[in-house]
């Protein structure tokens, strides 16, 4: 048995360079409706985005897109910033936490090099579970985690992976309001200069944590951007210009 | 604690019910006889009863190794390979259809007298409900946890998949295929023993039912439940052990 450290050590997060990335002319059927037809979107390199809609517009569909699990009747271009294809350079995470239980949760943090056959860096796996304030859990079974726990360690195995690009399956949606906002704030924090592209259907966490928000509406849908918000994410969601921002989306939504 | 006293009451009035039918049924021994004479025939033939339950438990105890490890490679090849799935899937299927009580003498003509042809009774018994249920388990597995992988890794790589999601995720299906498992294997043993054998509870019972020792056929019943039984309580505590991640069954009860 290895002796363990648990105390966290400092850990400078410095994100890969950063990567935009762009999606063409995207045509997707799906059960015999068309949900998007010739939709574009960009994404700027290092910057926070949120996806906004209505459940079931599509939000889910183009994401996994963008992770790669593209769905059948789907025809498009995906490429990122430099050209390449994104293959590898994504991270994914997902409302359910995926945690497997037969693993405690460093071994969960460290998946991605377990499944890829690589030495994994327990080291630094045990720095990113301090960061998210897990420290102490390392070697625990995850089902004796509290929900918002086990979406920290998912955070954590999201920024064990390393990669460029962070996608969002409304990761916060099934927790209490408390762990959400503490989430929200911890995600922005460790996910800066990445580029993110957090799905949701809450306006109000869009509006706290995206640098852009894009809205996603009507069938075929479509996307519009939101005018940039003041100040730096997570903003506080009482702050006016956020409250402003608000009723001009549930506007935009009624209106389609 | 109270659980054992209510068995112990269940026992006792279940012995009681035996011995009033044959009381008032005024049933010589060689019918049915008596609690008491299972008994004493329990004590007087002790040492044969041991020594043959020996046997079979050793039958059952390779048989259930060997079909499990036949059943797992199955499984596992079902799981991996589409083409596999597709050449053995249906014949799996259909060898169910043949009861593994009517190759038995097939089994003790190719394999002789000796403890084969058991052990291969046991495994073909138990081969299916292993077999289907890991397979089963390793077909379910989550698709989030999947779609994670997917991400995760730069190409498809389905082995490292199996091994390290797909085969764990699917072990709660195997421990349920090997408790079924531990239940049946010794219909398989004992069966071997009923159609040809020298030794074994099934070849005990037989000679003794044969002689109107119908006492030494009971008490050799005895023996053989009392074994399944056991068999059966190891292997739930030693998957429950091996298991310890696996949400255990809230007990509920319908009324």
């Amino acid at each position: 048995m290895i002796p363990i450290r648990f105390a966290p050590v400092p850990l400078d997060l410095v994100a890969p360079p950063p990567l935009a990335v762009s999606l063409r002319t995207t045509r997707l059927v799906y059960g015999g409706l068309i949900l998007f037809d010739g939709l574009d979107l960009e994404l700027a390199g290092g910057c926070f985005t949120c996806l906004l809609g209505p459940s079931g517009i599509g939000k889910t569909s183009l994401l996994r897109l963008l992770a790669g699990l593209t769905p059948p009747g789907v025809s498009g271009e995906l490429r990122g910033g430099d050209g390449e294809p994104l293959t590898g350079r994504v991270a994914y995470m997902a409302q359910q936490d995926l945690l497997l239980p037969w693993l405690n949760v460093l071994d969960n943090v460290m998946l991605g090099s377990r499944l890829r056959g690589e030495r994994a860096d327990r080291k630094r796996a045990l720095d990113l579970l301090g960061r998210v304030g897990l420290a102490d859990c390392a070697l625990a079974r995850p089902d004796t985690l509290s929900g918002g726990m086990r979406q920290r360690a998912a955070l954590a195995r999201t920024l064990m992976e390393d990669r460029p690009v962070v996608l969002m399956d409304e990761p916060f949606s099934g927790l209490d309001a408390l762990t959400r906002l503490r989430l929200q704030a911890l995600a922005a924090e460790l996910l800066a200069g990445r580029t993110v592209l957090l799905v949701t259907h809450d306006p109000l966490e869009a509006l706290r944590l995206g640098e852009h928000v894009l809205i996603m509406n009507g069938r075929p849908a479509t996307l519009s951007i939101l005018p940039d918000l003041p100040g730096i994410p997570p903003r506080d969601p009482g702050d006016p210009a956020v409250q402003a921002a608000y009723r001009t989306i549930l506007r935009r939504l009624e209106a389609a | 604690m109270k659980g054992l006293w209510r068995g112990l009451l269940t026992l006792a009035s279940l012995l009681l019910v035996w011995q009033s039918v044959v009381t008032l049924g005024d049933l010589p021994p060689y019918i049915l006889p008596g609690p008491w004479a299972v008994m004493l025939a329990l004590w007087h033939h002790s040492e044969s009863l041991l020594r043959h339950a020996g046997v079979t438990a050793l039958e059952i105890i390779l048989g259930m190794v060997l079909g499990t490890l036949l059943g797992c490679g199955s499984a596992l090849a079902l799981g991996y390979s589409r083409r596999v799935r597709r050449w053995l899937l249906p014949v799996l299927i259909a060898s169910q259809a043949i009861p593994v009580f009517a190759i038995a003498p097939l089994l003790v003509l190719w394999l002789g007298y000796g403890m084969g042809s058991k052990i291969a009774m046991s495994m073909l018994i138990i081969y299916f409900p292993v077999t289907a249920n890991f397979y089963d388990g390793l077909r379910h597995t989550q698709r989030g946890w999947l779609d994670l992988a997917r991400v995760m890794l730069p190409e498809p790589r389905r082995w490292a998949v199996l091994r390290h999601i797909a085969i764990p995720a699917a072990l709660p299906a195997l421990a349920s295929g090997l408790r079924i498992a531990a239940a049946v294997a010794p219909i398989g043993a004992v069966l071997g023993e009923w159609v040809g054998s020298s030794a074994g509870l099934g070849y005990l019972m037989l000679h003794a039912n044969s002689r109107m020792q119908v006492d030494l056929m009971f008490a050799a019943l005895f023996v053989l439940a009392a074994l399944a039984v056991g068999l059966y309580f190891l292997v739930d505590a030693g998957l429950k052990r091996l298991l310890p991640w696996h949400p255990a069954i809230p007990e509920t009860e319908i009324d």
